[in-house]
């Protein structure tokens, strides 16, 4: 027997992995371009999250049918790869279903494989038929054009043709075996295609094994672009949704960041023995002032960052958004697609600069958000709760206002009214504070 | 009847060497705007009829900051909230009861990262307390039997995971409480949150609080109930913009307990 198969086999195989860990070195790289934030407090419960949220796919059923599709190919997705497994073994030594001794045990997995391939295939064509033909309207939004659009359908195509070898692969093999082909063993149970029999009637078992064995290259070679694909695409979150669920917020939604920077501000101006004119500390004359809010995504947290990436465009926060559906140019999923956008731009600057950030003119803020997407939130945390994944779009919202306001003063001039009564009358409508407890006697 | 009103202030309490109960953090809008100090005062009626010791600090209160900070400007918040705990501190406060969702969201979890830590209750969640203790009882009165919704403010109830505590205020009317399409974690926002009520919208093709008027009259109700003054005052303007002010009246929750009662 030719080593040959094998030896491409390897090859084939590390180009794709080593490929692969190239992406995940350079994701990395990228997410670490955003600010520290301190995840170490109670790992009992980020441990729970990412089981629900992620694992147990808790939150993808508050909508039943997209929930139960995407189940049933998620839960294809990680039961195939046993087989998987199996044809990578088999890749590398050279043999044929190497885990056919288990007998019964194989029968009952190569048969489950097969059904839940088949329900994938429908679920995936379903998915397909949402976006393309009723065109749902989530995902028809401006920020859904182009590139996102045909990227949703490349990933299903390639679901729907990696199905389809896979059951190419078993069908074939099934006849050689019934013709009792030399190295074609009786295993496994076939329940699904079986039916493709008929397609294989009268084909010699030559022909039947340049089809079998072309479906089974053609299948381990698709899944390793796959693989590699994810870094293009929106895809990343069947890996990402484990780390972003883990991390995600654990605080009360409605609670949001107080600033550092400005509470040690705020403790010097109520300071009666502050020295406002006192030289910096040894050491720090040339500390640059911290930055009020974030304009670029080096200014956003890592957190943030892994949110980008791990969002795969599904468009419920957007959906549930009250200022995108009343209209405004607001969409929670655009603040993320854009975020990404970014830190994919300033990687490769990164990339083509040897190592360093050389500035380009350009930032998140007003060539990707603007201000009138920014002006248009509520707070309302509509789309932190439907987020399947746990991303929180409004906290990059809210550290953009921030630099809008305490770094540009560029607040709308209403809001700016009302602050300046805050300050000098304590609310945010020009009533004297003197005046507070006229309810009483009204 | 205002003169029937007993709203002692901390000031009072300290002078006299007592301690209230529990502090009422009245809120901007409950101290000036108009249609909100009708609430203020319904819950006053209430805390004076089951006689709870409460204290307000009048003059001495001042905004959380809420709207400043989700304008973005952490400075003016920052300043508000120190100068706020200041004068709680100084009259050592435990407990605080409040009518507005945005000063319960900041005063619970803004708060204690500044220094000030006190135990923070809605006043649905206050109210709800009372009842359990056998301190208060509610009555249907003109309420049994009518058809009731309720929005869930967002600093509320997606904020702060209290959804049941108005509601289960709204059962003991005897009213028939029916859920909008949209409702609790899902609950569309009325369009004032995030300092949007001092603002005007961007520009869209209809204003946020139509929207959420539009699902609550899809349930018929005669009476949109609200734990809020922002979305009492939106969701008042959608109602008028619907004219329908004359069949569906935006009512507190308080509001619907006081009167229940003739309080």
């Amino acid at each position: 027997m030719s080593i040959l198969p094998q030896v491409i086999f390897a090859i084939v195989f590390f180009i794709g992995i080593g490929y692969f860990a190239n992406s995940v070195i350079k994701i990395a790289r990228n997410i670490k371009l955003g600010q520290d934030v301190d995840t170490s407090d109670n790992k009992p419960q980020r441990w729970k999250n990412m089981a629900r949220i992620a694992l147990g796919q808790s939150k993808m059923v508050t909508r039943p049918i997209a929930g139960f599709l995407h189940i049933i190919v998620y839960v294809g997705f990680v039961v195939i790869n046993i087989e998987v497994l199996e044809i990578i073994i088999d890749g590398f030594t050279g043999q044929h279903r190497i885990f056919s001794p288990a007998g019964d045990i194989y029968n009952i997995l190569i048969g489950s494989f097969e059904l839940l391939a088949f329900a994938v295939l429908v679920a995936v064509i379903i998915f397909w038929i949402r976006r393309n033909v009723i065109k749902l309207k989530r995902f028809m939004s401006s920020e859904m054009k182009g590139w996102p659009k045909s990227d949703g359908n490349i990933i299903l195509y390639f679901e729907v043709v990696l199905m389809c070898l896979f059951l190419t692969m078993n069908g074939t093999d099934l006849q050689l075996q019934l013709n009792g082909a030399e190295g074609y063993h009786t295993a496994g149970s076939f329940p699904i295609s079986q039916w493709l029999l008929p397609l294989f009637d009268g084909l010699s078992n030559a022909t039947l094994i340049i089809i079998e064995r072309t479906a089974w290259w053609l299948h381990i070679i698709g899944i390793l672009v796959f693989l590699n694909y994810l870094y293009f695409s929106k895809h990343l979150h069947i890996l990402l949704a484990f780390p972003n669920t883990f991390y995600g917020n654990l605080k009360p939604k409605g609670q949001f960041d107080n600033l550092e920077a400005v509470t040690n501000e705020v403790k010097m101006m109520m300071d009666p023995d502050a020295d406002p004119f006192a030289a910096a500390p040894e050491g720090e004359e040339d500390a640059v002032p911290a930055k009020f809010g974030a304009s670029d995504v080096q200014d956003l947290s890592w957190v943030n960052l892994l949110n980008a990436y791990t969002c795969t465009e599904c468009g419920r926060c957007t959906d549930e958004c009250p200022a995108n559906q009343t209209g405004k140019k607001l969409s929670p999923r655009k603040i993320m697609m854009d975020t990404r956008d970014r830190l994919v731009e300033v990687g490769k600057n990164i990339d083509a600069n040897k190592g360093e950030f050389v500035d380009d003119g350009k930032q998140l803020l007003g060539d990707y958000i603007t201000n009138e997407e920014l002006w248009a939130c509520t707070s309302c945390n509509a789309c932190v709760e439907a987020c399947p994944v746990s991303i929180d779009p409004l906290n990059i919202i809210m550290q953009m206002r921030q630099y809008l306001v305490m770094e540009q003063s560029a607040a709308p001039m209403e809001l700016n009214n009302m602050m300046t009564n805050i300050e000098n009358n304590g609310a945010p409508w020009p009533y004297n504070q003197m005046d507070r407890l006229n309810w009483k006697d009204e | 009847m205002s003169e029937l009103l007993k709203v002692p202030t901390m000031a009072e309490f300290m002078a006299a060497g007592k301690k209230p109960e529990v502090l009422f953090w009245v809120g901007c809008a409950g101290s000036f705007d108009d249609r909100a100090k009708k609430i203020t005062k319904a819950f006053v009626k209430i805390l004076n009829k089951a006689n709870v010791e409460f204290a307000v600090l009048g003059t001495e209160e001042s905004c959380t900051g809420d709207p400043a900070k989700r304008s973005g400007n952490e400075f003016l918040f920052q300043m508000q909230a120190v100068t706020n705990i200041e004068v709680m501190n100084a009259y050592e406060i435990k407990k605080i009861v409040t009518a507005c969702p945005h000063c319960f969201n900041t005063i619970k979890n803004e708060y204690p990262g500044l220094g000030g830590n006190y135990e923070v209750m809605h006043h649905t969640q206050f109210l709800k307390s009372l009842l359990t203790e056998g301190r208060l009882t509610i009555e249907g009165g003109q309420y049994k039997g009518k058809r009731i919704t309720f929005h869930d403010p967002c600093y509320l109830g997606r904020a702060n995971d209290v959804y049941e505590a108005p509601r289960d205020l709204i059962r003991k009317l005897d009213a028939e409480l029916v859920e909008m399409k949209s409702c609790k974690s899902r609950g569309l926002c009325c369009g004032a949150g995030g300092a949007q009520m001092f603002k005007d919208a961007e520009p869209g093709n209809k204003e946020v609080n139509i929207e959420r008027t539009e699902q609550a009259l899809d349930v018929k109700p005669e009476i949109i109930a609200a734990g809020c003054p922002f979305c009492n005052t939106m969701m008042t303007d959608g109602v008028k913009n619907k004219e329908k002010e004359g069949d569906i009246q935006v009512m507190d929750i308080a509001e619907l307990i006081a009167n229940a009662q003739d309080l």
